[in-house]
């Protein structure tokens, strides 16, 4: 530990960060590779990967004993904190993107389409639409009839369930937040557990509806921009979703072996937010991608 | 814990120190360079492109490799070195000049930085794959950017790790202004430095996640089948220049804002004279910043927007030009009846205010709506951008390095070599971009490699001014480099005007600067 003087703690020089830059390196470049179709990027893409989980391991690892050894005072808690909000809001603003596409393509961009007539005479927008050449949107959550036609997702079937599960979630952790304030492990664990089983369910949930967009309602990515913006929405989510899901295993097995106190749990708390965050993208989703 | 005096220098030798340094310092220089080397790629792009326009035809490239060449030395003129060089100072001043011990987070401000230079092979080898390196112009508009070969993707993964490294570099700064200033150090008294960076950082959280969507979005399109920029999809390219610019306006801001603090820090200090209007500097840079936000469309004047669109982001444009003023006015007003010095810095400072200004003035011209139909996508749209980014933004960077170096190095660089450095900088940074100004006017198009008989003599001014250029800065290096080696010693204070707590540390500045928070009053 090498804090000059001052309390304030300043970790020693740490290899971490450059391995994870060499991890990045090789997933990027196996990845353009990959997509195009040029040999062996699936392996560079593997070595990139097993290189970022052995850093996570390592660098986590060492901040979580630095943390329980109780090199962190108050102020390293507020560093923490601040960093930790800002970067949640990039990551709002990150699906800020992609909601202003949305609404740029149903505001703008479809109605404009229609009104020219120009390039596609006769078509008439109405959402959800894939386009003048994509295939015609039959009714919600039924498989389609004819076979140039995709049938969108409809909003009260597992979307319903999936917001009350999300919303659940939201509420399990609060309960085992007030775990750990009253120094309650087993109220903390219980329900951090619960939460956990409720992420598990959504994911589900959600891989199921991916399944049966693909197999039956002939809804996929390229289903025009209904299937883009819906694909894309909804799968950086999940992808958050899983993000936070292993997030939270972690604080479970870390809370299990006794770690963070009433007054000293910013790395429970930090996934807390994270997860709230999740949560209010969903609610956004549930009403402007499906609901509306 | 090892006695705190034991481990005030310690650091491992060699490389290692390089690769795993968590400090701001050792960070802020690895910043520095990584900028001044790629301001050295870049530029030997710009000389490719200014060879190639020396005369009429087709002289030197192809017009796909000259595509390539305006594209890649804009991605790594910002990306790589202007926007890394203000980081480089950031780290560099803001613990100094808030009395913090280092930034707030050591370990992640190191891998901000050790993300850059994967990114930055990325987009060098981008040249190299079949069908060479991104072609479409900085902004990448589809459906050019859509078409085209694998090196596409590579500027995309390219702006995804350098967009990275800007969000962690942020989130650092704020903790960093936000938390570890030193007791009475309010945020009211910061250096204007530390505010304009504050805000600077702010704005690049805000815009560079959406950024990333844009070139996400752009690389599902062109492999996985989506049609988010396809009409035949019910898509819209022009959702791709809306996205982008949305990112893009704040982005310049991004490149200047810091550059403002810059002059700010320099102009008092050679006036010897405090800032003028300190809080209206304060609330002239948020007030950028904001509108900064509601403007992007003027880029997009000539794409077919609806009359209101057109007229809001016309006026919305001009109104940036009040905050932008005040702080103009505030320079000159802090230079009114000072007692005046012209060291390197200072003439850094002066001509990038007076060079900034007449690009904010063409900025004016390109913002009213039915003009710019004749100016967009003409060379003086390319006259417009360099007086504000080079002589904005890089003259605030020159001004830096001499203004900081000896509080860096503990020497004092070479006066005679660098007003010689700066008269040759300023004068042939005017012959380049000023005669582009009559060649827009005139109707040239900017990203073209061929043009009109009667553009020969403009052009070749312009080429000759741009070699000078790019050679002078090979004198910079070596007044670096020698500054570095040697020189006469510099004194806490450096100069007779300095006011700040990074002027009261030793030169070289200790290692670790601020073990204990000096106290501010
Ligand atoms: C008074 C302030 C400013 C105004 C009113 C202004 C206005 C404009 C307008 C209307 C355009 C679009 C021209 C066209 O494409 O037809 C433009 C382009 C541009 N401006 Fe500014 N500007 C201002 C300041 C700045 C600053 C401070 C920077 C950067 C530090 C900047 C960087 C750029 C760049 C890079 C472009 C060209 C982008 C491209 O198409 O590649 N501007 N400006
Ligand atoms: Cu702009």
């Amino acid at each position: 530990m090498s804090a000059a003087k001052g309390s304030y703690y300043l970790p020693d020089p740490s290899p971490w960060p450059v391995v994870t830059s060499v991890g990045l390196f090789f997933l990027a470049l196996g990845f353009i590779f990959l997509i195009n179709s040029v040999d062996g990027g699936q392996w560079l893409m593997l070595a990139g990967v097993l290189t970022i989980v052995y850093m996570m391991i390592r660098w986590f690892g060492q901040v979580i004993r630095e943390s329980e050894g109780g090199a962190y005072d108050d102020q390293v808690d507020r560093s923490f904190r601040w960093s930790m909000s800002w970067f949640i809001f990039s990551e709002i603003m990150f699906f800020a993107a992609f909601f202003g596409a949305l609404f740029y393509a149903r505001q703008f961009a479809g109605p404009w389409l229609d009104n020219t007539e120009l390039l596609w005479p006769g078509f008439d927008f109405n959402w959800p639409s894939a386009g003048p050449e994509g295939p015609a949107a039959a009714t919600p959550s039924t498989p389609p009839a004819g076979p140039n036609q995709f049938s969108p997702m409809g909003a009260w079937g597992i979307p319903a369930i999936n917001t009350a599960i999300l919303l659940s979630s939201g509420f399990t952790v609060t309960m085992a937040h007030w775990g750990i304030q009253k120094d309650n492990r087993g109220q903390l664990v219980t329900w951090l557990f619960l939460t956990i089983v409720l992420a598990i369910v959504f994911v589900g949930l959600q891989a199921y509806e991916y399944v049966h967009a693909y197999t039956e309602l002939g809804l996929t990515l390229g289903t025009g921009i209904y299937g883009a913006t819906f694909f894309m929405l909804t799968g950086f989510h999940g992808f958050h979703v899983t993000v936070g899901t292993i997030m939270l295993s972690v604080i479970l097995g870390r809370s299990i072996k006794g770690h963070f106190t009433s007054g000293h749990h910013f790395g429970f708390e930090g996934v807390a937010w994270y997860w709230h965050f999740v949560d209010v993208v969903w609610l956004g989703l549930f009403i402007f991608v499906y609901w509306l | 814990m090892a006695t705190a005096a034991a481990h005030h220098e310690e650091h491992p030798g060699g490389l290692t120190r390089w690769l795993f340094t968590t400090n701001h310092k050792d960070i802020g220089t690895l910043y520095l360079w990584f900028a001044f080397i790629m301001f050295f790629v870049g530029g030997a792009m710009a000389m490719v492109i200014r060879a190639e326009l020396f005369q009429p035809g087709m002289q030197m490239v192809e017009p796909h490799f000259f595509n390539q060449m305006t594209t890649v030395h804009a991605l790594v003129m910002i990306f790589g070195g202007v926007m890394p060089a203000f980081v480089g100072l950031a780290n560099w001043q803001i613990p100094m000049m808030i009395g913090a011990p280092d930034m707030a987070l050591p370990r992640m401000n190191n891998w901000s930085f050790w993300l850059l230079p994967p990114a930055a092979t990325l987009l060098i080898m981008s040249l190299f794959m079949p069908g060479g390196g991104p072609a479409a112009g900085w902004t990448i508009y589809p459906p050019l950017s859509t078409q085209g070969g694998m090196g596409m993707d590579f500027a995309i993964l390219t702006i995804h790790m350098l967009g990275f490294s800007s969000i962690l570099g942020s989130m650092n700064i704020i903790a960093t202004i936000l938390n570890m200033r030193a007791p009475g150090m309010t945020l009211m008294k910061m250096p204007l430095f530390v505010w304009t960076w504050l805000i600077t950082a702010f704005l690049l959280l805000a815009a560079i996640p959406v950024l990333a969507g844009a070139v996400t979005m752009l690389l599902t399109d062109r492999h996985f089948g989506t049609s988010f920029f396809d009409a035949a999809g019910g898509g819209d390219p022009v959702m791709f220049q809306h996205v982008f610019w949305f990112f893009g306006h704040p982005e310049v801001y991004i490149l200047v804002l810091p550059a403002f603090g810059v002059f700010s820090q320099i102009i008092p200090t050679f006036a010897r004279k405090p800032l003028f209007g300190y809080s209206s500097m304060v609330f002239a840079t948020a007030t950028i910043a904001f509108l900064s936000f509601i403007v992007w469309a003027h880029h997009m004047y000539t794409v077919g927007m609806p009359m209101a669109g057109e007229l809001f982001f016309m006026y919305s444009t001009m109104l940036i030009a009040v905050p932008t003023g005040v702080k103009v006015f505030n320079w000159i007003a802090t230079m009114w009846r000072g007692s005046m010095t012209f060291e390197t810095p200072m003439l850094y400072a002066i001509a990038g205010v007076f060079l900034f200004t007449i690009g904010g003035l063409s900025g004016l011209m390109l913002a009213i709506t039915p003009a710019d139909f004749q100016y967009h996508d003409t060379y003086f749209v390319v006259a417009h951008f360099h007086y504000v980014i080079f002589a904005g933004s890089v003259l605030a960077l020159m001004g830096a390095a001499y203004f900081w170096l000896p509080k860096w190095t503990g020497h004092m660089y070479n006066e005679r070599l660098g007003k010689l450095h700066f008269w040759l900088t300023t004068i042939s940074f005017n012959v380049t971009f000023f005669p582009q100004h009559f060649l827009g006017l005139a109707g040239m198009p900017r990203r073209i490699p061929d043009y009109a008989l009667q553009f020969t003599e403009f052009n070749q001014i312009s080429s000759i001014g741009a070699f000078v250029l790019g050679l002078s800065q090979l004198l910079f290096l070596y007044i670096v480099v020698q500054t570095i080696k040697g020189g006469k010693q510099a004194t806490d204070r450096v100069w007779e005007g300095a006011e700040g707590l990074e002027w009261t540390v030793p030169s070289p500045a200790p290692y670790h600067t601020f073990a204990t928070a000096p106290q501010v009053k």
